[in-house]
């Protein structure tokens, strides 16, 4: 290739980094020093350091972590089985096909099966339990979440064991090593890269859901990402919302350093 | 004799976690023939929820919307970002090649939220009017980055001999890219292309914000629908657009064994 042709494969894909991914990047952080009035402000930050958006940081926090811990708690042994299974291309397939359906008929389907007179209010009434409030609550929140990330905490963990050398484990049970043992020493540590990869492939988005809390959680919940909703399309104060943003782009940040080894767990990610 | 209990235990494991993640999707699809009118309580077969799909032409013309964004902005994203690739790809020095992929993936982990609500500036801030060519905008935007991620590992794969040998036999640089180059990562093109389409459909968050007055996708369509309670035309469409999925879904998985067979040819 000529230096030539090659400016030339630049210039569009430059032109497009700097308009979609540069610009809007500075103009979250241009928008969070005004307030809605227009003028020049700190406010927005100070407001973020007061009580109100503390605690709703922290509790998007809580559910986000709650929502991880479920998805891995789900999410691991069925990678680890899948491994395992006979035609595990087609358990594969069928595990991440749902990933394929539209995230919105999926919170839909729940507000048929956790609604009053739904399908698992009807299970509890025939098994005596009786009939209870499930839509709108914490827990269809967290589970509706953790349904919908599943999958993408499956695939990195799969892609993980599946690059395990087996022989390492026949080999720790060989030297004596209990199975518990075995996947606490070996198992574990050798896929600690897919599980941080999964990790980051549902946390950041579980801070960041607002439709699943409008629909299922009844706006009881607030993560990050509703108040930034809220902010943009109801209130009209960008310039908070843009602070949120922000917060969440630095949490990102942060997060993404943390867990290092970030290209391939976004390629597994993306992967679907 | 425990092996096989421990065979059971697993198979009833993965069974399990399937079950549940298909069941409200069944579940959706099951009521969409209830004559009835609501998510409990099937009263009887009828096919009047899919007549009404098929008679609300204000939905018929959302979905053709759905497609059409789809379609271009798979289309466009996936030229743009072939040249992307091409040009990480020629890249000779570390530093900026690593800053530009760098660049590249920030719209892969942004939530979508930021997305949204940056595009939503940039957009006031530009003068684009909301509706159709904002949403077309932001779409191709963040479907180029996926693009350049699944078509760049097929330019590695690629041996620089096969482009020495073309300039040698007196092949121009428009030669070596359309005779050499494109067909070799033809494959990775159709996948990109085939991601950014899912992608595109699939998108919920960032077409919310931008998409105005006016215009409207399936997803955000369905949301709006959805807040207002059940209806079962949503299922009849639901399970329309599943089958539709699926249709796709197979085709991505003929693309991918396309993709996998010249690479097993090589391994042997």
């Amino acid at each position: 290739m000529t230096n030539r042709s090659r400016t030339v494969y630049l210039i569009p894909y430059v032109a497009w980094i700097v308009l979609f991914v540069v610009a809007p990047i500075l103009l979250i952080g241009y928008y969070s020093f005004f307030d809605v009035e227009g003028n020049f402000t700190l406010a927005n930050y100070e407001k973020f350091f007061t009580s109100v958006y503390l605690r709703m940081t922290l509790s998007s926090f809580w559910y986000a972590f709650l929502i991880t811990a479920f998805s891995l708690l789900v999410a691991y042994p069925t990678a680890y089985l899948l491994t395992k299974a006979k035609h595990k291309q087609l358990w594969l397939l069928l595990i991440i096909l749902p990933s394929w359906i539209n995230l919105l008929l999926k919170a839909y389907a729940f507000i048929g099966l956790f609604g009053t007179y739904g399908f698992v209010n009807a299970v509890l009434e025939a098994i005596g339990i009786g009939n209870k409030q499930i839509l709108f609550t914490d827990f269809s929140f967290v589970f509706v979440s953790v349904y919908i990330f599943i999958p993408f905490m499956i695939l990195p963990i799969y892609n993980a064991l599946e690059e395990m050398n087996p022989s390492l484990v026949l080999a720790a049970r060989d030297l004596g090593a209990s199975a518990w043992t075995t996947f606490r020493r070996v198992i574990f540590p050798l896929t600690i890269g897919g599980v941080k990869a999964g990790c980051m492939a549902v946390f950041i988005p579980a801070l960041s859901l607002f439709m699943i809390t409008r629909l299922i959680a009844g706006n009881r919940v607030i993560t990050l990402g509703t108040a930034i909703e809220q902010h943009f399309l109801v209130t009209q104060d960008w310039g908070m919302g843009a602070t949120i943003a922000v917060f969440l782009v630095i949490i990102m940040a942060i997060m993404m350093l943390l867990t290092g080894n970030r290209k391939r767990g976004l390629i597994d990610a993306q992967k679907k | 004799m425990p092996r096989r209990s421990k065979w059971k235990l697993s198979n009833l494991y993965l069974i399990a976690v399937f079950v549940i993640l298909y069941a409200p999707i069944f579940y959706l699809m099951y009521y969409s023939f209830n004559s009835g009118g609501s998510m409990h309580e099937f009263e009887g077969f009828t096919l009047e929820w899919y007549q009404e799909v098929f008679a609300d032409t204000r939905l018929l013309i959302i979905v053709l919307n759905t497609f059409v964004i789809a379609l271009l902005s798979a289309l466009i994203s996936t030229i743009l970002g072939v040249l992307g690739a091409l040009a990480i790809h020629g890249m000779r020095r570390m530093r900026p090649k690593q800053t530009l992929l760098t660049l590249n993936n920030v719209l892969i982990v942004s939530p979508d939220v930021v997305i949204g609500a940056s595009f939503l500036i940039l957009f006031t801030i530009v003068g684009i009017k909301l509706g159709f060519v904002s949403v077309l905008m932001s779409h191709i935007a963040f479907s180029v980055p996926i693009v350049v991620i699944m078509v760049l590992p097929k330019l590695q794969e690629m041996s620089s001999t096969l482009i020495d040998a073309a300039r040698d036999l007196g092949a121009s640089s428009w030669q070596v890219l359309t005779k050499v180059v494109l067909p070799f990562i033809k494959p990775g093109i159709f996948a990109g292309f085939f991601m950014a389409l899912t992608y595109s459909l699939d998108d919920f968050a960032v077409t919310f914000f931008v998409t105005g007055n006016g215009f409207s996708t399936l997803s955000v369509e369905i949301y709006s629908r959805a807040r207002q309670g059940v209806s079962l035309s949503i299922n009849a469409l639901s399970t329309l657009i599943f089958l539709f999925t699926i249709v796709l879904v197979i085709g991505y998985y003929f693309i991918n064994r396309r993709n996998s067979k010249p690479v097993a040819k090589e391994g042997r």
